[in-house]
């Protein structure tokens, strides 16, 4: 890491802003991070996992101006549109400021829903609030999540107690040009709760994102994310989550457009038995650099880990896939899986992979394959010796190659919803 | 209904002469097999008829009702009512077999100025054919191809020309690798296609398939051209005395 310079992401702001009302504990964790970044320095493209991406974007002082990347996406409002259907508490931030007028009475049956600036009242998330983060900054520093836990102006603490009665839904708006937005969640299902959470947006013209998650035994987490479409944004995303025994995370992103987008992922099991699936569909076009940087850690016996990650490239856009599945030795029974793919539509694409497995434990199943190719030439015929228009025969083998991501959804109507957007992009991006 | 006049086409990226003055009609109505040896240029035919890339035409050319169908995108061509029956009918992973179906139906039906057929009536439509060819509902919701045995994609072609109706049915080995039920199955498919406005070319190996659907002509093809056309009994002789005669006889 460059350790000379100090964090200057997102924006030239101080390391720690004052956050009124702020509890004691929340304003040392907030301190601790700024701390902890201030010792990371800013990522190089040296950075074992900087390589495939520059972060300038991301350090620059300014957030970019989206507008400048052309006029807005037709697909604006796409994205909520699509998930206009799903019957979920819908919680609004615009432009990184949680908007109470346009977001739902947040009581909700088996859930506890605060703003991060109401933290003296949620004392849980003491535990948790940069306590993820931290732990995940080892092996591999992450440096604009540290930043997050110091930095972030809202967010939402979630704890959901039992089974919620709907599904979470965080809808980002942006409204002004050039808006520089760090949020940070902390979710804690207690054992045996369940909880869907959606996130549907872009945000702001530069978002950070950092979300903590801590699954309890037996706990079912569901997560769905659409990113986008905006075509000038840049976005960083961190997912710590944490499962013990028998919990389950399945979480899903799907990334249209976006100049920049950096998805990390860092998921340990430490109970015996438990379930992370993570999965990605991103689509992008031009001025496109896409990345999925996940990290999985088996710690307990028994446990499954799935990775499928799936991304449509062209007129030069790029994607990054860094992902490894670290077994240590006592979780015997592992079964570890990763996919990383991409469907490069034309020969201007670049997919670049850094698929790793790193094993302790002599009894498990682990396997990974990664692969970038062009549309199948012969599928491409058969479509069309069967009547369909060139671009109708594409669009349906771009869908097809994404299916096996969008499978990981487990709940129908938000997978309906994810096909839509797909469809939708896939219709605004032919020839 | 199709003519093929003084066809010449190669490989488009090696200079291999594959098609080499073909030359034939097939009337409304009328259905003929196509013999010949392996590598004599079937497929080869097939593909160029159908509009895939990779093939140059160097000279003459080829016409459905008229229309000049090497002009004509691969879509277009199954739109005028052209449809190939593959010798290897393609996976196609993460497409279902009745989104598949009703797509292209629907497309055709587009592309003629045609209403769309609604999803009930597709529905109705498609379990019909597929009883009759014995292609059960989980066949029809898997992905298209994908892991389907042999005789099952052979099936398989044969459904989506009884769904898509073509007016020229083109079927390359369409018997190949079919047990003997699945044989009569096929050929009963296409019989009931078979009518005054429709027009059949079936490339075969094996008179078995031709006992079924009883041919009006038999061609012979060796190295890029017919080289001797005439009545079923034509099927018997290669059946009887394989290709060398018939090639000695024409050399
Ligand atoms: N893409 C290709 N590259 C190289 N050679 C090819 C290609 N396509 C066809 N050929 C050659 O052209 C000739 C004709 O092939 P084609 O598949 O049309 O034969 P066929 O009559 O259908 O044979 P079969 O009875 O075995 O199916 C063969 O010699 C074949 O090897
Ligand atoms: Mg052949």
């Amino acid at each position: 890491m460059g350790r000379s310079e100090p964090m200057a992401a997102a924006g030239a702001r101080p390391a720690v802003p004052p956050l009124p009302g702020c509890p004691g504990w929340l304003a040392r964790a907030r301190e601790a991070a700024g701390r902890r970044a201030e010792v990371l320095g800013q990522p190089t493209r040296r950075d074992e996992y900087w390589r495939f991406t520059n972060p300038a974007p991301l350090l620059a002082a300014a957030a970019p101006d989206p507008s400048a990347a052309g006029p807005a996406a037709a697909g604006q409002g796409a994205a909520a549109s699509a998930f206009a259907a799903i019957a979920a508490l819908r919680l609004v931030f615009r432009d990184g400021i949680l908007d109470a007028a346009a977001s739902d009475d947040p009581r909700l049956g088996g859930v506890e829903i605060l703003s991060l600036a109401e933290a003296a009242r949620a004392g849980w998330a003491e535990d948790l609030y940069g306590r993820l983060e931290a732990q995940g900054q080892a092996p591999v520093p992450r440096p604009f999540a540290a930043a997050n836990t110091a930095g972030a102006g809202a967010g939402l603490l979630i704890r959901a107690r039992t089974r919620a009665a709907r599904p979470v839904m965080i809808v980002y708006e942006r409204s002004s040009g050039v808006s520089d937005a760090i949020l940070h969640h902390c979710v804690k299902l207690d054992a045996g709760a369940e909880l869907t959470l959606v996130e549907v947006g872009t945000g702001a013209a530069r978002l950070s994102v950092v979300t903590e998650v801590e699954v309890g035994a037996g706990a079912v987490f569901h997560h769905v994310r659409a990113q986008g479409p905006e075509e000038g944004a840049v976005t960083a995303s961190h997912l710590f989550a944490r499962l013990e025994a028998r919990a389950e995370l399945r979480s899903f992103t799907l990334t249209a457009n976006g100049a920049l987008t950096r998805n990390e992922a860092f998921v340990e099991l430490a109970g015996a038995g438990g379930l992370a699936h993570l999965a990605g569909a991103a689509l992008g076009d031009g001025a496109f650099h896409h990345d999925d940087t996940v990290f999985v850690r088996h710690l307990a016996e028994g446990c499954e880990s799935r990775q499928v990650f799936k991304k449509v490239l062209r007129h030069g856009a790029t994607g990054v896939f860094q992902g490894k599945i670290h077994v240590l030795a006592q979780a015997q029974k592992t079964d570890g899986y990763q996919l990383s793919q991409a469907l490069l539509l034309d020969e201007d694409a670049r997919f670049l992979a850094k698929p790793e497995l790193e094993i302790y434990a002599d009894d498990v199943r682990c396997s990974h394959g990664s692969t970038a190719g062009a549309i199948e030439a012969g599928a491409l015929f058969y479509l069309r010796a069967r009547g369909l228009p060139r671009a109708e025969a594409e669009a349906l083998l771009v869908l097809a190659f994404l299916a096996e991501a969008v499978a990981e959804i487990a709940e129908p109507d938000l997978a309906r919803a994810v096909e839509a957007l797909l469809g939708d992009w896939i219709g605004r991006h032919r020839g | 209904m199709l003519r093929i006049d003084d066809l010449h086409a190669r490989l488009a990226d090696e200079d291999k002469a594959i098609l080499k003055g073909l030359t034939l009609a097939v009337a409304a109505g009328s259905v003929h097999a196509i013999m010949g040896p392996n590598g004599s240029g079937k497929s080869t035919l097939s593909f160029v008829l159908a509009g895939r890339d990779g093939y140059e035409v160097t000279a003459g050319g080829a016409t459905l009702d008229g229309a000049d169908l090497l002009a004509m995108e691969p879509e277009a061509r199954a739109a005028a009512g052209l449809f190939l029956a593959f010798q290897y009918p393609v996976e196609i992973p993460g497409v279902g077999n009745m989104t598949f179906l009703r797509t292209a139906l629907n497309a055709q039906r587009k592309a003629r100025g045609e209403a769309e057929v609604s999803a009930a009536d597709f529905l109705r439509l498609v379990r019909d054919k597929a009883r009759a060819l014995a292609i059960d509902a989980e066949m029809l919701k898997r992905p298209v191809n994908v892991g389907f045995s042999g005789g099952e994609k052979k099936r398989n072609e044969i459904l989506q020309m009884a769904v898509l109706e073509p007016r020229m049915c083109i079927l390359d080995e369409t018997d190949s690798g079919l047990d003997v039920d699945a044989m009569r199955l096929v050929a009963e498919g296409v019989n009931r296609l078979r009518d005054a406005g429709r027009a059949f070319l079936v490339i075969t190996h094996y008179q078995r398939l031709l006992d079924h659907i009883r041919p009006d002509v038999v061609h012979i093809m060796a190295d890029g051209r017919i080289v001797r056309s005439g009545g079923p009994e034509l099927a018997l002789e290669v059946e009887r005395g394989g290709y060398a005669d018939i090639l000695a006889e024409v050399a």
